[in-house]
């Protein structure tokens, strides 16, 4: 079987070859020829062949080229959400952990809350409500990009719970160290403490939050976009490839499952790269013995 | 303990409250008001009797007036009515909140039943191949989106096999394996995308009770490996399990959203989701809650459960911080 070593290292290839391919998606299409958004009405739910390494769509479209800017748009989505969740969450977690009391348990309420709640069905009506009744222009709201923003919106503000769960538990055990005693005796001010003496401490924890964050949120875009609420066609997603496949599992198969495996690996990838640096963080407990 | 439970009790009103004012005020945010909806369920309708409709139903008033006045008619038992369904709100949920709960008791009695003998004979057998193929297994279960697992067990055992059928509720009179046939599905969906957080959890804490000394008393003692693993060991493991699975429930209740929708299962989640997209605003506002407290008392269980587990946590103390 293989080590933790190499699955670590395994995931990190495997995350960067699918960022790099998603990211170069236009050249990808560009060097095969092909063209993600033209459809073909004759060339529907083609077989894999030389013009479509991976089959077309039920529009004739190529999936290959489908697949790769899908990937550019849930990667987008996932790390764009996770930094902010991560930001938010770090902020939370620090100030929870230093300062404590009040500030503290409510905190900590909020979060056992979030976890407790029937969290998808709240995504879902925030999913469909009309901007333009915040105040947002017409024509705006309407827009691909307005859709992008909203579902990073809507996943980065439940997605700092857990990273700021796992950033106050950091801080506490900081807190009582020798270094930021001395810091606190010298006189800095709260803040300098918790920016400059505990945060880059805790930074490792941050990571591995953040690389966590990346996998949950999407998962989340990929079932919101699954149930037509998160990114709208014609823009591609990985979640929003997999509405029709349900339709199609009879005739074509193949549909359903080249989106999902994609899913399955980012998401593998994100909480494989995770555990190793966390498996590296605390070599004491076992980073090499298992 | 009775003081534990009104207090969480208590808890849960104050939840309720704060989610059913929220859930008002996006569902303020939604497209369409109810009586624009009616306009376009009837083209007779002119201005005039639009902007009467509104006033009769309160529609022009703020927000926050409208939400009282459902508080007091929602606080004497009057839920409204579906736009959907015609009926009294209550009326439509009850039928689908015994099907949620249906599902969601039987995929975590069979996420136990898989997750729990996984994890002890991982942690049995800690560094082996079972521990390494398991750990694997779980990694990619909880990477696997709960809606594509649905997607490829439709497709073997539906659409390749032909074994079960691929959604609905069962006909009526169809008897019991009828029943069975048609929550197959459905449920294994939901217990295989748990039943890894439960293997990995136990394997966790049962590789930790293994090392402890009352275990190894009990081996020094002469007990057998399978009474220290089920007896000594398991008792202390499965605490962090009940509240992994307390936190679980809210987890499990976005999976049985999904699971129902793909499913075609008259349940909270397909309800909840049918209604926000068909505008029934009634429906969604009560099932939401209702889902609430379901994930609520499910977690509240747990605890009692942990509580029942573990003589050193004192209900009375726990919650109080």
């Amino acid at each position: 079987m293989i080590p933790r070593r190499v699955l670590g290292r395994a995931a990190i290839a495997l995350a960067a070859t699918l960022a790099l391919l998603c990211a170069a998606a236009p050249l990808v299409e560009a060097a095969l020829g092909l063209d993600h958004e033209a459809t073909d009405l004759l060339a529907r739910l083609e077989p894999p062949s030389l013009a479509h390494p991976l089959g077309t769509d039920d529009l004739g479209r190529d999936l290959l080229a489908r697949l790769l800017h899908g990937g550019r748009v849930s990667l987008l989505v996932g790390v764009v959400a996770a930094t902010i969740a991560a930001v938010l969450g770090t902020g939370l977690g620090l100030a929870a952990g230093y300062l404590g009391g009040r500030l503290d348990s409510i905190l900590m309420r909020v979060t056992d809350l979030v976890i407790a709640l029937p969290l998808l069905a709240l995504l879902i009506v925030l999913a469909a409500i009309d901007l333009t009744r915040l105040g947002v222009p017409e024509d705006m709201a309407r827009s691909p990009e307005a859709g992008l923003a909203r579902i990073v919106a809507i996943t980065a503000a439940f997605g700092w719970t857990t990273v700021a769960r796992l950033v106050r538990a950091a801080t506490l055990s900081l807190r009582a160290r020798d270094f930021v005693r001395a810091a606190v005796a010298l006189g800095a001010s709260p803040a300098r403490v918790m920016l400059v003496h505990i945060l880059p401490s805790a930074m490792p924890t941050v990571l591995v939050a953040t690389a966590l964050a990346v996998g949950e949120v999407i998962k989340f875009e990929s079932v919101l976009s699954f149930l037509g609420l998160g990114i709208q066609p014609p823009v591609p997603s990985w979640g929003n490839m997999l509405t029709n496949a349900q339709e199609l599992i009879w005739t074509a198969p193949a549909l359903a499952l080249w989106p999902g495996l994609l899913i399955l690996g980012t998401v593998a990838a994100c909480n494989l790269l995770a555990d190793a640096a966390a498996r590296r963080m605390r070599p004491a407990r076992g980073g090499g013995r298992r | 303990m009775s003081a534990y439970l009104v207090r969480r009790a208590l808890q849960a009103v104050a939840v309720l409250a704060a989610m059913s004012l929220l859930v008002h005020v996006l569902l303020a945010l939604m497209p369409g008001d109810p009586v624009d909806l009616m306009a376009a369920g009837d083209p007779r309708m002119t201005a005039a009797d639009l902007q009467r409709l509104r006033e009769l139903h309160g529609v022009d008033r703020p927000m926050l007036e409208r939400y009282l006045a459902w508080a007091g008619t929602a606080l004497q038992g009057d839920f409204g009515w579906s736009r959907a369904f015609r009926r009294p709100v209550l009326e439509v949920i009850a039928p689908r909140l015994w099907n949620t709960v249906l599902l969601m008791g039987s995929a975590l009695a069979l996420a136990l039943a898989i997750g729990l003998p996984l994890g002890i004979w991982a942690a049995a057998r800690e560094g082996s191949m079972v521990d390494r193929v398991v750990n694997l297994a779980c990694f990619a279960g909880a990477a696997t989106p709960t809606f594509w697992l649905a997607l490829l067990l439709m497709m073997l055992f539906a659409v390749q096999l032909g074994w079960l059928p691929a959604g609905g509720l069962p006909p009526a009179r169809s008897g019991l394996a009828g029943s069975l046939r048609h929550m197959a599905l459905p449920v294994a969906t939901l217990a295989l995308a748990e039943a890894g957080i439960y293997a990995r959890h136990l394997r966790a804490a049962m590789v930790e009770a293994l090392a402890e000394d009352h275990v190894r008393t009990a081996r020094a003692k002469g007990a057998s490996r399978l009474r220290v693993l089920l007896v000594h060991a398991l008792r202390n493991a499965m605490i962090p399990v009940a509240t992994v699975a307390a936190l679980g429930f809210g987890g499990l209740f976005s999976g049985a959203l999904v699971t129902e929708t793909m499913f075609a299962w008259p349940g909270m989640g397909k309800l909840i989701y049918d209604s926000i997209l068909g505008s029934d605003f009634n429906v969604a506002l009560v099932a939401l809650l209702f889902a609430t407290l379901l994930t609520l008392l499910g977690s509240l269980l747990a605890d009692i459960a942990c509580a029942a587990l573990d003589p050193r946590i004192s209900l009375a103390e726990a919650g109080r911080e």
